[in-house]
Formats: structure tokens, sequence, C-alpha cells
């Protein structure tokens, strides 16, 4: 066992790429559960936005194009979910968990021609002056692009929840449905646009992984991590800033456990694999203990009988 | 009148199977309390829906200070100068105040300010409020005007008020009335729906009264009895319930001693210390203001919510960990306020539902089998009994109109011969005619030896059927006193009084 190898600068720069995937996800599924919806396709948007992602990106060789087709990706098949929850006023679980099948088994079809192709690499953005900064500057400022868009989503969300009209009138929603139709407010028009929103934010969490973070394509490549996105959400208790403390958490654990795999640690395989899973909920259990509740209309069909 | 406000002309809306409302006009002055009047099912909502923008007509036109009026939605009405305070579902309980009152504006001002301007509207009429709060915290009548002040924010031309007394202690009744009449003087029209006949003849200048959808009378209700307007609305008269009074009471049988209970909802309210008792042939009535602990203690007693043992007795049993099933067969039988998706399961047919209370106490089932025939049997004897107005005992819970489930429910539980019947709201969003039947029930019940436990909001109807008043406060229940002696101030000082509320300073 030699922890020396460990290099605390490398560690600490990865945490941050190793969590935008998981991140990006959750992001997008908080605005969802905040408008009063579940969506526990999350999964199944994030592989389908991994294939669309890899797939253009390969076509075209850019990977910026790549990314909005990602998130594309994940948008389309997220609005077949608003189709039959909001449209069909299907059931929320069973219509998110047949999304994710759905995601699973669409991206491994799309996926056939892909397996064994490298993508055009992302570049790491070179800022100059910030990123010559001795520690911080390879921690905080020598990452790609989406590292960054991916701050910039949770602080949007953060100040749109906060501060915005649209955001009151979001959890308005979430809420009581009843009463923001009473009010005259577009319950429906309101949920679709979100869930199209959270299905953005997962394709484009599943484009970071297969064009990022492995970078390649194979088939149920993103292993759980929508799950684990979604466990975010609930444990986060719906806050903004408690899901990013909980996807640096996960991304944390996941970067230090691969590490101290390769420096030999006395601890099976098999736990230092499961760690990160295992420490994050620990975690966000403990931090939901205070009296935050969920949206009161999450998961409960709206139907507008006048 | 030329110099209306709003006129409404031939307005009609069907939905499939039934017209709602059939060429209903009237006309409401600026500076007029307006009462509109009717059963439930009359039409009133839809017809309130349609002046909010809630609801498009078929046909029909409103004209709005001589203009054409065809809001598309509430927006648009508000825009004209229509608000509304809503009786229900307008609310959002984890949003503070000012928030809430954000949403129910078009262009609300930035946070800071729109506090400010809350507290002076608020100060100015005499309805404090915090800005701050998280509506789920408020009392009902603190909801209320949070729903007021909305309103009044938008400086309204013509105010809707959707029964607005029924969550409201007497002297709320009165501060609400000086309010309104404020408002009024500032010509601001009211469009105001009650069933409470006395607090429309105190209040309104003019009233409209619809039956089945139509238009069928206007009167001064200051000139016109309580009891005229009620036939009116009814198209019958009926009988008032006759009450056998009777002054020997029998023994003790429900023995309620120091039972505290938390609430099992975020926003509930904990049963405090309670002490009452029952005995046979009697009927207490528990009133107050909702909110106060009434599901509550309903819960508690019923078994849905479990307690010490010894905190509730039934003839000397202590029973506090017991089951409502249990309970049940026992003889203790509650019907709760929410009749669908807690009194009846809404997509089960009437049969069904009668075996889910009827099971024990009625011999419905062998071995864990159900015995259909019996069961249909129980089913269409409550339908004979209390003339519930259905198809047949094949028809879901929820194809019943309110009125009619709920005659359903508490006949139910009447015909199980229950020794302790405990009821919350028996005749909530009932017309005049059911109410009457079920009180007339639960009076030759009590007077079979049964001992009754009433719940209720209706002050009038507790007045009528009960022996002993009793009010829920925060979670405690007042001294229990005989309903013959209390005046209504007496009843109201017991609910709490004014909760703060103050006269409008204006």
């Amino acid at each position: 066992m030699d922890l020396s190898s460990i290099n605390p600068i490398l560690l600490l720069a990865s945490i941050m790429a190793a969590s935008t995937p998981i991140l990006l996800a959750a992001i997008g599924e908080l605005i969802v559960e905040r408008s009063g919806v579940l969506n526990l396709g999350v999964e199944g948007m994030m592989i389908t936005g991994a294939i669309c992602g890899f797939a253009i990106a390969v076509g075209t060789g850019s990977p910026a194009i790549g990314f909005i087709g990602g998130a594309v990706g994940g948008a389309l098949l997220s609005l077949l979910f608003a189709l039959l929850t909001q449209v069909a006023l299907a059931n929320h679980v069973a219509s998110g968990l047949a999304l994710t099948l759905f995601g699973l088994g669409l991206s491994s079809l799309l996926g056939q021609g892909y397996v064994g192709v490298k993508p055009p690499p992302t570049p790491k953005l070179d800022i100059p002056v910030l990123g010559d900064i001795p520690l911080l500057g390879p921690i905080l400022f020598s990452h790609d692009l989406m590292v960054y868009v991916a701050l910039a989503l949770v602080a949007g969300v953060w100040a749109m929840l906060k501060y915005s009209r649209a955001g009151l009138i979001l959890r308005a929603v979430g809420e009581n449905h009843d009463a923001a139709h009473a009010l005259g407010y577009k319950v429906v028009r309101v949920r679709i646009a979100a869930i199209a929103f959270g299905g953005a934010c997962a394709g484009l969490g599943g484009a970071y992984l297969s064009l990022v973070r492995v970078p390649q394509w194979t088939e149920g490549m993103t292993a759980g991590i929508g799950w684990i996105a979604l466990a975010l959400v609930v444990f986060a208790s719906w806050k903004a800033g408690r899901v990013l403390l909980g996807a640096w958490l996960f991304g944390g654990v996941s970067v230090l456990q691969l590490n101290l795999q390769a420096a030999g640690v006395a601890i099976p395989v098999e736990y230092l694999s499961m760690s990160p899973y295992v420490i994050t909920i620990l975690v966000l259990v403990i931090m939901s203990a205070d009296k935050s509740r969920a949206p009161a209309s999450l998961g409960r069909i709206f139907h507008a009988s006048q | 009148m030329t110099d209306a406000l709003l006129t409404i002309s031939g307005l009609t809306k069907a939905y499939p199977g039934v017209k709602a409302n059939d060429e209903v006009s009237f006309d409401i002055a600026p500076g007029e309390v307006h009462a509109l009047l009717g059963e439930n099912g009359a039409g009133k909502s839809t017809l309130v829906k349609m002046i909010y923008g809630l609801v498009k007509p078929d046909s029909g036109q409103m004209t709005l200070r001589g203009k054409p009026y065809t809001p598309y939605e509430p927006r648009a009405a508000r825009a004209a100068g229509v608000a509304m305070v809503f009786q229900h579902f307008s609310l959002f309980d984890a949003l503070s105040v000012s928030e809430n009152i954000a949403l129910g504006m078009e262009t609300p001002p930035p946070m800071r300010d729109l506090a400010r301007r809350i507290r002076e509207v608020s100060e100015t009429y005499g309805l404090p409020l915090d800005p701050h709060r998280a509506v789920g915290n408020l009392s009902a009548g603190e909801r209320q005007r949070v729903e007021i002040v909305r309103c009044l924010l938008q400086e309204p031309r013509l105010l809707i008020m959707d029964e607005p007394t029924s969550v409201l202690t007497p002297q709320e009744v009165d501060i609400l009335f000086t309010t309104l009449r404020k408002l009024t003087a500032e010509g601001v029209a009211i469009l105001y729906i009650s069933h409470k006949l006395e607090e429309i003849r105190a209040l309104c200048d003019r009233a409209t009264i619809l039956r089945h959808g139509r238009n069928v009378g206007t009167c001064v209700p200051a000139e016109t009895s309580a009891r005229d307007m009620a036939q009116i609305m009814v198209g019958a008269s009926f009988a008032a319930p006759a009450k056998a009074r009777h002054d020997a009471h029998g023994q003790v049988i429900l023995d309620v001693s120091g039972l505290s209970v938390a609430s099992p909802s975020p926003f509930g309210t904990a049963l405090k210390t309670i002490h009452l008792t029952v005995a046979r042939g009697e009927i207490l009535g528990i009133g107050g203001v909702a909110g106060n602990g009434q599901d509550e203690l309903l819960a508690a007693l019923s078994g849905e919510l479990r307690t010490a043992p010894g905190a509730i007795r039934f003839k000397g049993q202590a029973i506090g960990q017991l089951s409502p099933t249990q309970r049940r067969r026992l003889g203790l039988l509650a019907a709760p306020e929410e009749r669908l998706g807690h009194a009846a399961a809404p997509n089960l047919s009437l049969t069904e539902n009668a075996l889910l209370t009827g099971a024990q106490r009625r011999g419905l089932l062998t071995r864990g089998f159900i015995r259909w025939p019996e069961t249909r049997a129980f089913a269409q004897k409550i339908i004979d009994r209390f003339d519930v107005r259905t198809p047949g005992p094949d028809t879901a819970a929820r194809a019943l109109s309110g009125g009619n489930l709920q005659k359903f429910v508490i006949g139910r539980e009447v015909l199980q011969d229950p020794e302790v019947l405990i009821v919350n709201q028996p005749t909530w969003g009932v017309d005049a005619a059911a109410a009457a039947a079920i009180r007339q029930a639960l009076l030759d019940l009590a007077a079979g030896g049964a001992a009754i436990l009433c719940i209720s909001q209706d002050l009038d109807e507790l007045m009528e059927i009960s022996d002993r008043f009793g009010a829920l406060n925060e979670g405690r229940l007042s001294d229990i006193r005989p309903t013959a002696d209390l005046s209504l101030d007496q009843i109201g000082l017991m609910m709490g009084g004014a909760h703060g509320m103050e006269v409008a300073h204006v």
C-alpha cells in the first residue's frame, strides 16, 4: 500500500469532473420534482443523452454539437413521459420506470455501430492568469466548459427558485396544483416545460459521461448514476445548494476509492466500489433530518375538472 | 338598471347530462352586496366561475361597466377589476403569506414593497397579517384574511366571496361584515354566496335565488324571512327536525380524560389534555373553527390515532390502544368529515362501501369470505331508509352528489345500532332538506339510547341538536356547558374570540 502515490491536487481536480454528470441530472430532476412531477426515468434519459451526444459528436466531429444533441435527445425522451403523465394522465411512477427501461433499450439499439469508436476530444479551457494560480488553478480553473455550465445551472436554478416570479409559479404548481389552476396558472404547461428541462439536463449529464468521463460508448454505461441523482434530490430536501454538496460528495468518494484501489489498500474492491453510493446516501439522510417537506403535489395527477 | 356594474343575461352552461346554468340573468350595482342563494348543485359555483373566467359559458352575455365582458381566463377577470375569495383550494401551505399574495396578483411589486403594502392594507381593514409566516401555520380565519388582502391589493370593483364565514367565529364574522361594509361604501360591489340565511339577511341588499341552474326569484333579504328564502331555494317546504327534549340522561358510556396526542400531519393541531364524557341518550356538540383539532379528535376517538389506553374509556374499559375495527366491534362507530377518500372509497360501489365499516357488526363476513347477498341487502336498506338518490347499490360512491353520499355514509353507521357514534361535520356541503333528514336521524338515534358526539362548524346545527356544547380552540377543549343556557356571544368566546382581529380603522 502506498498512499503517497495519490496526488491531492489531481484528486481534488478530478472531483469536479467526476461529479458533473450526477450534478446535471440531479439539478434537472430537482426542477421536475419542484413542479410536482416525479420522473423516475432519469437513468433512461441519461443513457439516451449519452448515446445521442456520442453519435452526434462522432458524426459532426464537434463535441459542442454533441452536447447539444445529448440534451435534445434527453428532452425528446422526457416529452414522451410528459405525454403519458400530463396528457394521458398516466401514473408517474409506472411511466418513469417504463421510461428508464425504454431508454436503456433504445440506447443500446442506437449505439450498435459505435462500440469501440473514439469520440472527438473535448478541449479543456485554458484560462489565463487564473489557471496559473498554484494549487487553486489546477483544482478550479483547468476543466472543460461543461463543468462550469453545470455549476452555472445550479446557481441559476437556485436564484430562479428563490427570487424570480417564474420560480414562484413553479413552486406554487408543485405545492398545490388545484390552487394554481384556480388562480389561472397553466399547470400542465408549466409541468411539461419542467419535464423537458429535466430531460435536457439528464441528457447533458449522460453526454458528459460518454464524451468526457469515459470517453467511449458502452451499453449501460450510466451504471445507476441516474438513480443516485434521484436519491440525491430527495435527500437534499429539494434544495439546489445541497444537491451540489451531495454531488461533490459522490464524485469525491468515487474518485478517492479509485485512487485507493490503485494504491492497493487492503479493503476488498467490492466495498470500495459501493462506498460512493453508501456514503452519499448516509450523509444525505443525516442532512435531511430537518423539517423540509416534499412538494405537496409531488406525483399526484392533475386533472382540471371544471 | 342602466348604471349596473355587472349585467348578466341569458348565461347558459351545460355539462354532459346536466345543465349547470340555464338562462341565468341578473345585475349588480356598484356598492351593492348581492347574495347568490341556492342548494348544493343549484349552479352557484359554475356561475361565479364563469364570471371569474375559469369556465366559458356556452351562450349568453356579460357586461361590465357598459362594455362586453368575456374573460377567457382569471387574469383577464382580475385585470377587469373582478376578484374572488375562494372557499377552498387557493392557498399554498408551504409558501409565505407574501408569496401567496404575489401569486394572485398580475404585476406584483418587489417582495419588500409587497410586504409593506400587505401590512398597510391589513391594518387599514383590521385584518392583521404577518407577511413572512408560512400559510400552513395559520388558522382558518387568518387564511381567509390572506385571501381577502390578496383581493384588496388589486383594488377590485367586484369582489366575489364563496361561503366566506363557514370558517369564522361569530366575532370574526362581525368584523368581516364591518370590513365588507367599508368596501361597499367605497363603491365596491360584492357578490356573496352563503348557505347561512340569517347572515344574508343581515348583510345583503338583494338576493338572486338559483334552483337547478335556473334563476327562480329575486328578493330583498331584509324584508324576506329566512324560511321563505329557504322555500324558494328548495321549491317545497320541509320540516325542521323535532327535538324530543328529555332531561334525564343515562349512564356515562364514553369517558375521555387527559387525552393528548400529536397530529399526524405536518400542519395539523395536537390535542392537549381533553376531558369529556358522553352519556346514553345524549348529543354532545363540539364546535370550533376548522383546523383547531377536530380531525385529530375524530381520529383519536375512532381509533385511527392510537393513544394511551386509559385516555379513552368505553363503559369503563380502556380502549385507547384499540384499532378502529376493534372499537366498532364494541359498539363505537365514527363517520369522518371527508366523504370521498376517508368515509367512503370513491371508486368502490355502495355495496362495497357498506361492507367496509359494516362487516363486523352486521355479520357480513364468514371465515374471511364476503356474504354478498347480505351486504347488498344492507346497502339497499341504507338507500331506502335514508332516501339516498342513486340508481342502486352497485353505483360507485364518487357518482353520488355530496348530499346523497353524506346521507349514505351517516346512514351506514346509524343502521349498525351504535352505542356511541362520533360524527364530524355531518351536514357539511349538504342542502337544507338532506341536512334536516340527517339531523333527525341523529336525534332519533340518541332518543333510542345511543350516545352521540357531533363535531361541527355549523353553530346553528349544534344549537339545534346538541344537549351540551364545548368548543375546540388550538387543540384544547373549553368547558362543556348545557346548550340551552348559551348565547351566541358566549359561544364565540368559547371558540377563542376574535383571534386578534380588530374592527376596520378607516
